[in-house]
């Protein structure tokens, strides 16, 4: 009988079900966790301390009314806010699904879009759940700040193919109001694409 | 073997069977719906609740949470009461866990629709949704582990039994790091290495050893013969409960995440092809010289079909998992049709080939009509063929305009044709799906009604 044990099913469960899965935890994913614990964590509002963007200020003067309307002055404070809401909306429309977030080594990417992606830039708020990405239906957008302006993007988001032929990406109305200005959540996409990859250019 | 079948409920099974072929209709619909995009005709465009993003969320989410999930539980609510000799715990619980599953499915897609999605790949499901389901999945686990418990006193366990006990526990796990981790507690690259586990063990330790451990049941029983081999499948559970939770982080290579944690990751998937190969290898002697049933049985061949897409899909897994491979194929459609093989060719496979080997039996009517288990088998086998090669070209092809630096657009402009053919490829699935969904409906209104229950294992 004890020969069969690893038939039993006391063993399966405790070995296989449990014991196993706790390896495989400790070092895929307790093991990064613990190579990368020298790396501060930081929240939206340490981040905006070390600069807001010109976009951002920018996209108070391009759309005052709308602006206003939705986070009032340009400051900090209103720059965290759009941050966050910019990067809830990111996720629940599911642009993560066709944009990744990192450049790798290879394949010619720091060439295309920049700088190669390091942990440090990833240890915050806004990469909690890490939006990595797996498939580019569209390019990546972690070095995306500055590449293009406010207006390209609101104009964008609005109709992709108007000002990228062939693109496929969807049209986002609902991101306009009835003029067709861009309305809070067209403002804070507009914000948090713009961070993306905003420190570094500093 | 006649009180063996008075332990199965069978309202039960066919409650969820046609919970989960209703979600997979639903599911199919939403992908085809969203193939439509990349064609430039989506037909409910600039309609927020049906924007085609949220409608690939709900195009995975139905197949893994609405159809696999709701047909392997009605497979395990089969197999466990005739293996172990006694019932679950509960019909009552059964029926709870049952409509308890159909609300939350519906509720993650209506949740996703209306803009609540989580932003974990596989682990959409809304955060308000997320508690509901452990709970779930532990009554889950409570009423399928006492006859699994009961049976291991009377003797040692059949190797199906060994895969669903290992699950029963791993769903959980699972479930709870992949849903909460990322998304409360670990921030960055050390949170995609858990993402990463979660994506990868959704698949490998819910849907495979579930539908491994229904293998093991159904192919014997159909073919009347024992399994070739007891040792062989003793280093398939073993080397698959060690091996797949260690291989996850293959979805973020060359990424942020520690380099020697991927290095891991690779030996570990590769490793995991030797294991599936001997696996394939009992269940290919299990069939010598029955290989009649190849043609004359339909759910043999589902399922073996099913059996030499996943050789091929973790064949293909050890290939592009390597640092080399990936620096082409990574953020292509070649990942996406390895992903259709897998989830579609053979997981939905195995449960099509359950199905259509219950339900006369479920329902005690003979088979409306035979041709149509034809014309569904090689359509849905055909369409998945073509849309699998096809995506796996245009992956190559996306890779090679990207490393070549040509134009972003340019990736967007060569794929067209292949989602083209993408999108037709998927009518050919829905068209077989259809087939096997009208068959099963008539054969339930079918006039020449069979009363008897023919009595098999």
């Amino acid at each position: 009988m004890k020969s069969a044990m690893k038939e039993r099913f006391i063993f399966v469960f405790l070995v296989a079900g449990i014991g196993f899965f706790i390896t495989g935890f400790i070092f895929q994913m307790l093991g990064p966790l613990f190579f990368l614990r020298n790396i501060p964590m930081k929240s939206v509002e340490e981040l905006v301390q070390e600069d807001v963007d010109a976009e951002f200020y920018q996209l108070a003067e391009d759309y005052p009314d709308e602006f206003q309307k939705a986070f009032g002055e340009p400051t900090a404070a209103a720059y965290a806010a759009a941050l966050r809401l910019g990067r809830d909306i990111y996720i629940k429309e599911a642009c993560w699904h066709c944009h990744s977030q990192y450049v790798r080594p290879i394949a010619n990417e720091p060439v295309r879009y920049g700088a190669v992606s390091v942990a440090s830039e990833y240890q915050n708020e806004l990469e909690m759940p890490v939006l990595f990405g797996t498939r580019r239906v569209g390019p990546d957008l972690i070095r995306e700040s500055m590449v293009h302006s406010n207006d390209w993007h609101v104009a964008h988001f609005y109709d992709p193919p108007s000002v990228q032929p062939g693109s496929v990406m969807p049209s986002y109305k609902w991101f306009y109001d009835e003029n067709g200005r861009p309305n809070k959540k067209g403002l804070a996409i507009t914000a948090y694409v713009q961070w993306l990859g905003s420190w570094h250019r500093r | 073997m006649n009180n063996r079948q008075s332990l199965v409920d069978y309202n039960l099974v066919t409650a969820h069977f046609i919970a989960a072929l209703t979600f997979l209709v639903v599911a199919l619909t939403a992908g085809f719906l969203y193939s439509l995009q990349f064609l430039g005709h989506y037909p409910l465009s600039g309609i927020e609740f049906f924007s085609p993003g949220r409608v690939r969320m709900v195009h995975t989410n139905a197949i893994a949470y609405g159809w696999l999930l709701n047909g392997l539980i009605a497979g395990m609510y089969w197999v466990i009461p005739r293996m172990s000799g006694y019932t679950v715990l509960s019909k009552t619980l059964s029926w709870l866990i049952f409509w308890v599953l159909q609300i939350l499915v519906l509720a993650t897609a209506v949740g996703i629709l209306g803009g609540y999605a989580q932003g974990i790949e596989w682990g959409e499901t809304p955060i308000f949704v997320d508690p509901f389901i452990v709970l779930g999945l532990a009554l889950l686990a409570i009423n399928l582990i006492p006859p699994i418990l009961k049976a291991s006193k009377d003797a040692p366990l059949y190797v199906s039994l060994w895969y669903f006990t290992g699950a029963s526990i791993w769903v959980i796990l699972v479930y709870i790091m992949g849903n909460y981790l990322p998304q409360f507690f670990v921030p960055g690259a050390a949170g995609a290495a858990i993402a990463g586990n979660f994506i990868h063990d959704l698949v490998a330790l819910l849907v495979t050893p579930v539908g491994w451990g229904l293998m093991y049941f159904f192919v014997p029983t159909i073919i009347k013969k024992p399994i070739w081999s007891h040792s062989l499948s003793l280093i398939g559970f073993w080397g698959l409960a060690f091996f797949y939770p260690m291989q996850g982080m293959h979805h973020f290579m060359w990424s942020p995440v520690p380099m020697h944690v991927q290095y891991s990751a690779v030996v570990a998937t590769v490793a995991i092809e030797v294991v599936v190969t001997s696996v394939l290898a009992n269940f290919i002697m299990t069939l010598r010289g029955s290989g009649n049933y190849l043609i004359n049985n339909y759910p043999i061949r589902w399922m073996y079909t099913g059996m030499i897409f996943y050789w091929v899909t973790c064949f293909q897994c050890a290939i592009q998992v390597t640092l080399t491979v990936q620096k082409l194929i990574h953020f292509t459609d070649w990942v996406v049709g390895h992903a259709h093989l897998v989830m579609f060719g053979v997981f939905s496979f195995w449960l099509i080939g359950i199905i259509t080997e219950l339900w006369p039996r479920l329902t005690g009517k003979e088979w409306y009509s035979q041709s149509l288990h034809g014309w569904a088998y090689w359509l849905v086998t055909l369409g998945l063929t073509i849309m699998f090669i096809d995506l796996a070209i245009a992956g190559v092809m996306q890779g090679f305009t990207w490393w070549g630096l040509n134009p972003f657009i340019d990736s967007i402009r060569f794929s067209v044709p292949f989602w083209f053919v993408r999108t037709l490829s998927g009518l050919m699935i829905i068209a077989g799906i259809l087939c096997l969904v009208y068959n099963l409906y008539m054969t339930v209104r079918a006039e020449n009604a069979y009363e008897a229950r023919p009595v098999i294992a």
